[in-house]
């Protein structure tokens, strides 16, 4: 009988005569796909590439290959296409994924460079000069006023803000997508790097509260853990209307994931599924919003920042105003690279647009409006490493969030099966077994180490562009160049072409 | 090795002479004190602002203007009739120089405004010109505009000075023979400020010599703005067109916006400017502290970065600053009611061999050198 028409994406090489037959290998894959009979046998239909099992062999006798099984080559229809077609006649359902869009779109920050100083106004050396990172998260007023006959004293009132000592924070992901252990490590790491972490819409386990002041705490269309306590722990409050990943749709947390702590935390029943709608139930326009906003912030006793997050969508320029003008004190952008727990593979693949030219655009019109001290922006979605931040902020962002780059540090290797819940690396899972393989402390080290070097490489950029301190980089478009861009793109970045 | 090495000082002279109580004295001091720098300048751009040369002229606003043509000569005058009453107008007096070449021509208008315009301007434009309340404060902002549209609009013309009781005078040349050209030593003013240059980035074209104005803000500027790109972005949100290709410019704007249109002290203008680094700020007692921190905070896009030494003119007094690191020089010097700022302590001796006091300035912190109080400019 035919077994299936969808081939093994990949294949699992056991190099027997190396083999001790200690059993590591098949304890430690979380996709069931090696078991010991008379000796390791693997079933190449289940393994995802995650490496686990070739990190953890003794003896380095497995190595995981591409499966070099052959289509008839075809430059319009890819194996991905046909072996999908497949899956779907097979089992008559939607296909889903983890983490951020994987198709070969443009990335406009390949195709920008940064600029340097020789000679005329110097660079500065960060190893000698101080060089300052530090961001304030919060709305800012045009303009300031002092009582000057009074002996000068500050007559405005700043509405609250949160300091960053490095203009990078963690993006924003579940308690339930990830497990408890991956959530306190980010919040520990957060905590001491200065930066942030974000709850996402899973609520907030009591095992964080100790560094409730680095937290962000969200606001979801599931409104799951929310209540008075949230709300006070977190240093600021953000409303998600949307995710880049998966824009204009809701989350489906599915009931096998939904453990005891889980339900505690989300405030829902033991094993229900936890679906949050695609639009807020109570927000069905601008108006809405601001509703919600001043609801919360209400809530608050205005004590904290409360923002929006939304996905990078055609229009992202005219709805960031309208969120900057309903009273956000800051604006999320997650652009179509950005990552997910799970999203269906055709909604995460085809919607939104990059995150470069929403930071532009975003920046741009609350300019040209006279608004963009009125919002803190944050700019998230397929960011890679300290080279993408820098140029982020050039683009106008004020500070960059990262949530691949930050499950990479904790030891993602991207397989994109997040949505299985069988995580071998213990983030994405909340199988006890799977998930106590992450250590907190080392994790925490790891995401430490992260922000750590790319804040001393960003700190090198600003060096070599002769400014020591980050707003002196942020929106500073002219630091720029677009490298095999067209000029219709170069506008949009609002750049120029290397060269001039 | 013992001892250090001399530090060569690269790029770009700057002087301001300041009388305190406004005896007014002839340009031929800031021509000798410039012309000793005659090294840190490469002869493509020299000048001078003057204060308090103009008396018989107090309340209008003299506009000095550099054509490359006649045509827009003409539709800078059309342009200018439009609004204001054009009480003198007169080519600037030179005198033929054999290094002072390629000559544009050189014009100057005193005006004042017509009574209507003013009005009518703030209640055509958008909120953030409208925000006036008083008459003389809009009537500046609509001065402003003019200039911005002769800058932005009219080819080959050029706004040198468009303050009251002062002018710029500047063009391309070593600055003693800038001087020498304009019969600069004929003016007498109670202030006046010069510039030497050494171009780098831009070209060495008149409109680029310093100072850069904008009403009576004038900048001399040692250095380069490595901000420049977000201090303009942010300066257009506010409706001032960087046109000069320098990027000097950008602070006499930043004068303009803070202190006079955003009503913040002369001193806290030079904090948002050259902002003291955060580990200072954390130090500093309440309320200093927040008040501090709060201007970082919501004057960051106008934080200027990158080596600079300035001095900057207004009405009744000058300005002396450097960027945080000091990545520029600058000396203060002082005998009697005479106040010296320049890129050289010897520059100061050249034109007063035994002042009471000079000292150089610290790195960000402002040297603000006003009128004595009760004198008038």
């Amino acid at each position: 009988m035919m077994r299936s028409l969808v081939s093994p994406d990949f294949l699992v090489k056991i190099d027997h005569r190396q083999c001790r037959r200690c059993k590591r290998c098949v304890l430690n894959c979380g996709f069931g796909a090696l078991s010991f009979l008379d000796r390791v046998t693997p079933d190449n239909t289940r393994c995802v590439a995650c490496q686990r099992c070739v990190a953890f062999c003794p003896e380095g006798a497995i190595t995981v290959e591409r499966n070099p099984l052959a289509f008839k080559s075809n430059d319009y229809w890819t194996a991905n296409d046909i072996k999908s077609i497949y899956k779907q006649a097979e089992a008559g359902g939607m296909l889903f994924t983890g983490m951020g869009n994987d198709r070969p779109y443009v990335s406009y920050f390949d195709r920008m460079v940064l600029d340097a100083c020789q000679v005329t106004n110097p660079s500065i050396d960060p190893l000698r000069e101080p060089m300052e990172l530090r961001t304030y998260l919060g709305s800012k007023p045009n303009a300031l006023e002092f009582a000057e006959r009074t002996g000068g004293a500050l007559a405005t009132r700043l509405g609250p803000q949160v300091a960053l000592e490095t203009p990078i924070i963690f993006a924003a992901m579940s308690y339930g997508a990830i497990s408890l252990q991956a959530h306190k490590a980010l919040a520990r790491a957060a905590s001491l790097a200065g930066s942030l972490m974000n709850t996402g819409e899973g609520g907030l386990h009591k095992e964080l509260y100790p560094y409730s002041d680095r937290i962000i705490v969200q606001v979801a269309s599931g409104r799951f853990g929310v209540d008075q306590e949230y709300l006070d722990r977190g240093a600021a409050v953000e409303i998600k209307i949307g995710q880049g990943a998966k824009p204009g749709i809701g989350g489906h947390l599915p009931g096998e994931k939904v453990s005891q702590e889980v339900s505690q935390t989300r405030m829902i029943p033991e094993g229900s599924d936890a679906l949050s709608p695609a639009p807020h139930h109570d927000i069905y326009s601008i108006e809405d919003l601001s509703q919600l906003i001043y609801a919360l912030k209400e809530a608050t006793r205005y004590s904290k920042p409360v923002g929006v997050k939304i996905a990078a969508v055609h229009n992202v320029a005219a709805i960031a105003s309208g969120i900057a003008r309903a009273g956000a004190d800051f604006v999320y952008i997650d652009g179509f690279r950005g990552g997910t727990g799970a999203a269906p593979t055709m909604i995460r693949d085809n919607i939104g647009i990059p995150i470069e030219m929403a930071i532009a655009a975003v920046d741009d019109r609350l300019h040209q409006e006279g608004i963009r001290n009125q919002v803190t922006l944050i700019a998230a979605g397929g960011i890679r490493n300290s080279g993408d931040v820098a140029k982020a902020i050039a683009l106008g962002a004020d500070v960059v969030a990262i949530g691949t780059a930050a499950l990479l540090a904790m030891g993602c290797h991207l397989c994109q099966k997040c949505n299985t819940g069988n995580c071998s690396w213990g983030i994405a899972t909340q199988r006890p077994e799977l998930t106590r393989r992450l250590e907190t402390e080392e994790t925490t080290e790891r995401l430490v180490n992260l922000l750590r070097g790319w804040s001393l490489e960003l700190k090198d950029f600003l060096g070599a562009l002769g400014v020591n301190a980050i707003e002196s980089l942020r929106g500073s478009r002219e630091r720029l160049r677009g490298v095999g861009l067209n000029q219709v793109e170069l506008d949009v970045l609002g750049i120029k072409p290397s060269g001039r | 090795m013992k001892g250090t090495f001399p530090r060569i000082p690269s790029g770009c002279s700057i002087t301001g002479i300041l009388n305190k109580k406004a005896k007014r004295f002839s340009g031929a001091d800031v021509i000798r004190s410039i012309r000793l720098m005659h090294d840190r300048s490469n002869g493509l751009g020299g000048g001078f602002a003057g204060y308090g040369i103009y008396p018989q002229y107090k309340d209008h606003y003299a506009f000095h203007l550099l054509y490359t043509n006649e045509a827009s000569q003409q539709d800078t005058e059309h342009f200018l009739e439009k609004s204001f009453v054009i009480d003198r107008c007169e080519p600037i007096p030179t005198r033929p120089h054999p290094r002072i070449t390629d000559v544009p021509i050189l014009w100057r208008y005193f005006l004042r405004v017509k009574p209507y315009v003013v009005e009518q301007f703030s209640s055509s434009h958008d909120r953030e010109w409208a925000e006036a309340a008083d008459e003389a404060y809009a009537e500046k902002n609509f001065v402003v505009s003019q200039v911005m549209e002769i800058n932005q609009k009219i080819d080959g013309a050029f706004v040198a000075s468009s303050g009251k009781n002062m002018g710029v005078f500047k063009g391309v040349g070593f600055p003693e023979d800038i001087g020498e050209f304009y019969r600069v030593e004929e003016y007498e003013g109670y202030m006046w400020t010069s510039h030497g240059r050494f171009p780098t980035n831009t070209p060495g074209w008149w409109g680029g010599a310093h100072p850069f104005t904008i009403l009576d803000w004038s900048v001399v500027h040692n250095g380069e703005i490595s901000s420049y790109g977000i201090n303009r972005r942010y300066l257009e949100a506010f409706g001032y067109h960087c046109t000069l290709q320098t990027d000097t410019e950008v602070i006499a704007y930043l004068f303009d916006l803070l202190h006079r249109r955003q009503g913040l002290s002369l001193k806290n203008t030079c904090l948002a400017l050259a902002a003291p680094f955060w580990k200072e700020i954390d130090r500093y007692p309440e309320p200093k502290r927040e008040a501090v921190t709060a201007i970082r905070q919501v004057y960051g896009s106008a934080m200027l970065n990158g080596p600079f030494s300035l001095v900057v003119g207004f009405t009744g007094g000058m300005i002396g600053i450097t960027d945080r690191i000091k990545l520029r020089p600058l000396v203060c010097g002082q005998k009697d009611e005479v106040v010296y700022l320049s890129s050289e302590e010897s520059a100061i001796r050249e034109i007063c061999p035994a002042p009471d006091r000079v000292w150089t300035i610290r790195a960000g912190e402002p040297i603000i050198v006003k009128l004595e109080e009760g004198v008038q400019p």
